[in-house]
């Protein structure tokens, strides 16, 4: 997942073109400047690369990797059967 | 300390956010380098109260004014001098310099020159853009032979200014030069030359679209990117070549522009080389009372 600033990007599309698995597209919204700011492909090939945060020249972009983002615990409501030994 | 991982929470820590966004152009590096210095810095964890920095004139050094720390935007090309005053008053301040190629290699050559030869404890961190880029775009000393700027309408004829060459040469601790458009060999290399006593130089070749490539044909931003990876070689591979290459090889490295670390030597400072002399001095003072 991929997390813009929209104000801060100036449509340099360096991300774009830099991204190693072609992953970013232009997005259909406007920021304030009149810019398309970088967005995920529908189909999302991100590999949590991190290589548009760190040359994004405005700061703009921030990858978060999708295993951080915390999933609901699936509760176990089997139990072993056949007990523990000790 | 809470561990930094994204880019918004490195911006909440250690930028003045309402600065924010940058008057540069549109396709500009010196973002990217202030981004590269900041990750340095919080992987080496430093505290930002020991932190300062200082900068001259030009578009990269309105940098200091966008990170949320002690800065000092001083006049044209004496930016080194004001920051050894810094050191020379509290040598417990790490000063990091932002200083751009006209600023560092043409106005203010001499003090880098005289910084360097005295080894003193700094970190200049040079962008190299190959033009005046705030003033309208003139020819500065670092330009290559051939590219076109308002002062050289017909093309640059005077020989670039090799500013790692010369800093090597002087003997500085700490030399490098990497392009922007690579992130991790110039964030390991901002870390080291943070950490060295002495002088540490680290040049930047940044992009400049407005000024410099739309007058060279490299307008488009993805052009004058990509012309950084065509132009640019290891310092390693142009060396091996160089020796074992054949002709047609040679032909082809000879005008690229070399990149990497250049030199990594431990040599004492002058604020060192000062202590040890006060040092000497008063021990002879006391001795020679007791007598």
């Amino acid at each position: 997942m991929i997390e813009v600033k929209d104000d801060w990007c100036k449509g340099c599309n360096i991300c774009i073109e830099r991204c190693p698995v072609n992953a970013l597209e232009e997005s259909d919204r406007l920021n304030k400047k009149g810019i398309r700011p970088p967005q995920l492909k529908k189909n999302n090939e991100c590999n949590d690369c991190r290589l548009c945060e760190l040359l994004c020249p405005d700061l703009a972009i921030s990858v978060i990797s999708d295993k951080e983002v915390k999933k609901e615990d699936k509760k176990i409501l089997l139990r072993p059967v056949g007990g523990t030994i000790k | 300390m809470v561990e930094i991982k994204t880019a918004e929470e490195l911006n909440k820590k250690y930028l003045r956010e309402g600065m924010w966004p940058t008057i540069f152009c549109n396709g500009c590096g010196i973002g990217v380098v202030l981004e590269y210095t900041l990750w340095a810095i919080e992987e080496l964890g430093w505290d930002m109260d020991k932190v300062v920095f200082a900068s001259g004139i030009g578009c990269s050094s309105r940098l200091p004014g966008y990170i949320n720390a002690d800065g000092l935007h001083t006049t044209h090309g004496r930016a080194i001098a004001f920051a050894t005053g810094i050191k020379a008053a509290n040598p417990d301040l790490n000063v990091v310099i932002f200083t751009g190629d006209g600023d560092c290699s043409g106005i203010g050559g001499n003090h880098f020159i005289h910084a360097a030869r005295r080894n003193i404890d700094l970190t200049v961190i040079m962008v190299n853009n190959f033009v005046y880029g705030m003033t309208g775009g003139q020819s500065s000393p670092t330009a290559p032979i051939g590219s076109v700027a308002t002062t050289a309408p017909y093309g640059n004829i005077e020989h670039p200014f090799d500013i790692c060459g010369i800093a090597k040469a002087l003997g500085a601790n700490y030399v490098a030069r990497w392009p922007v458009s690579h992130p991790y060999q110039p964030i390991k290399s901002v870390k080291e030359g943070l950490q060295k006593k002495g002088f540490s130089l680290l040049e930047f070749l940044a992009p400049c679209p407005t000024a410099y490539g739309r007058r060279n044909k490299l307008g488009d931003i993805k052009k004058l990117w990509k012309w950084y990876d065509d132009n640019t070689i290891l310092i390693e591979d142009y060396e091996k070549t160089m020796n074992y290459g054949n002709e047609k090889e040679k032909e082809e490295i000879k005008n690229k522009i070399q990149i990497g670390v250049f030199q990594d030597i431990e040599k004492s400072g002058f604020f060192e080389e000062y202590e040890k002399l006060m040092m000497m001095l008063q021990e002879k003072k006391t001795t020679g009372e007791k007598k």
